[in-house]
């Protein structure tokens, strides 16, 4: 009986190690960890690219989708091999400070303001960005902000500066959570609130809102790939990622960006030039 | 972690004790909350645990089994509950209590209330008949001798209290769904702990949770220190 047992046992450990062997280089080469923003993911953009990718290349893409902030935290960190996100001054910032290398503009999308489709605050009438936000902080109605340090809300508070309004007006909400829940609190409360394009229209069906601002420079919303500096984290998967990034800024990667619809509508409009 | 642990430690003590006006205004949430939901359901729970316990009446057993199963509700689907009966379109959207505490504080009754029934109720069960037929000897009025069974059981109504109380103080999921976590109105603990860490600023995380781990200690040691003082009774 015993010398069965720690036969065995043995025998398990050989089969452990083997395995191990066998999938832990495996693994490390193959997968591709990528920290993006929610609207890249809620939007179903990812789902469209990365199985072509994947079968293209071999690799393996796990996305961790968080807001802009903490995926560059992520970068800060080491925990991914890249970055997708959409705040130039967060990024400016990323690659100033030594943690990413190789920032490439891939596409971009715009913000647009929602709001209440009878647009109390009378925001269809303005010029710009900057003029409809102020008049959203004098009409007193309720404006919902992220608050979580995203794309959008860093867009946001850029918005109100440049607006020179200090956002603590009454009707100022902030309500620390992903895009989709924020457009249904704005919902919820008829109030205004500022989206990237795509959530919305994924969100449209659900929402009793319209867009009562979009256009103009202001809003543009462009998105970056970054690769984590080797030199700061030697063991990361640093060639796939680079053929990740590279895949995304060729020709088929930037097509496949441009056609990709939801609900009919162009989400995404590819921006890479060399 | 590019920040040391003993630094984010530090971050966090000194936010704690710098008296941080965002960091105290969730904690004051948090505890304002609560604290209304668990007063305004205490009486009424412990009046329906009294009367599982004592009298008997036909579905006594249904209702029994059924404050048990409230008890394991996971706090989302109660936030669900709520968050769907307060929606715009909802019965009582008129009410206006969506992303508000008043909202907050129906579904955190909801979570307490079959807590501190159901161990009422088991504390009430435990006592002994007699306790409650001789002080009705000895002449005490029908409250009076509530009272008295109550002073007998007061060990186990207080961790009633305490259990009910740790648990609404400490559920994120329906505090997120009804309250949507907004700065200085419906941020409170558990919620802000789960923003702060998704943004990846974990300082403000720690902090607060030092907080809910104090409070915890506080009242573990408190209820010891009772119990140590309990004389062992002698039937």
């Amino acid at each position: 009986m015993l010398n069965v047992k720690s036969h065995m046992k043995s025998l398990l450990g050989l089969v452990v190690a083997a395995s191990m062997l066998t999938v832990l280089p495996a693994q490390s080469a193959e997968v591709i960890k990528l920290a993006t923003t929610t609207s890249t993911e809620n939007s179903g953009l990812l789902q469209e690219l990365l199985p072509k990718f994947e079968s293209a290349s071999g690799y393996k893409v796990q996305v961790i989708a968080t807001g802009t902030g903490k995926a560059l935290k992520l970068g800060e960190q080491g925990d991914v091999d890249l970055v997708m996100t959409h705040a130039p001054s967060a990024e400016a910032k990323f690659v100033a400070d030594g943690f990413g290398v190789e920032p490439r503009g891939i596409m971009e999308n715009d913000f647009v303001v929602l709001g209440p489709k009878n647009d109390p605050a009378k925001l269809r009438e303005s010029k710009t960005a900057e003029e409809a936000f102020a008049k959203i902080a004098k009409s007193g109605l309720p404006f919902l902000s992220r608050g979580d340090n995203s794309g959008t809300h860093i867009k946001e508070l850029e918005v109100w500066k440049a607006a020179g309004v200090t956002p603590d007006f009454k009707g100022y909400t902030s309500v620390g959570q992903g895009m989709g829940k924020t457009l249904l609190m704005a919902n919820e409360l008829q109030g205004y609130t500022l989206s990237d394009r795509g959530t919305f229209v994924a969100y449209k069906t659900k929402l009793d809102l319209g867009v009562d601002f979009d256009g103009g420079k202001t809003l543009a919303n462009p998105y970056q790939v970054i690769l984590i500096n080797p030199a700061k984290y030697p063991d990361l998967n640093h060639k796939g990622a680079k053929a990740f990034s590279d895949w995304l800024i060729s020709k088929e990667g930037q097509a496949m960006i441009n056609s990709f619809k939801v609900e009919g509508e162009q989400l995404f409009k590819a921006t890479y030039s060399e | 972690m590019s920040e040391g642990w003993l630094a984010l430690l530090q971050q966090a003590l000194s936010l704690l004790f710098s008296l941080d006006p965002d960091v105290w205004s969730i904690i004051s949430v948090s505890f304002s909350v609560s604290f209304a939901a668990l007063l305004i359901t205490l009486v009424p729970s412990m009046v329906l645990g009294f009367v599982l316990a004592f009298a008997h009446f036909p579905g006594k057993w249904f209702v029994t089994n059924l404050v048990q199963t409230l008890q394991s509700i996971p706090t989302v689907v109660i936030g669900l509950l709520v968050y769907l009966i307060l929606t715009r379109n909802g019965p009582l959207g008129d009410l206006k209590w969506l992303f508000t505490q008043e909202g907050m504080i129906l579904g955190q009754m909801l979570i307490c209330a079959p807590v501190m029934i159901a161990m009422s109720q088991a504390a009430f069960t435990s006592v002994d008949r007699r306790a409650w037929e001789t002080s009705r000897t000895l002449g005490a009025s029908w409250a009076g001798a509530v009272w008295a069974v109550c002073r007998e059981l007061r060990m186990p109504l207080l961790l009633a209290i305490v259990a009910a109380f740790s648990r609404i103080l400490t559920e994120v999921g329906c505090s997120m769904m009804v309250g949507g976590n907004i700065l200085n109105v419906t941020r409170n603990i558990p919620t802000a702990i789960a923003l702060e860490t998704s943004k990846g600023d974990f300082a403000q995380a720690i902090a607060l949770g030092l907080v809910l781990l104090i409070l915890a200690l506080i009242l573990n040691f408190a209820l010891g220190s009772l119990r140590g003082k309990e004389t062992p009774r002698s039937h």
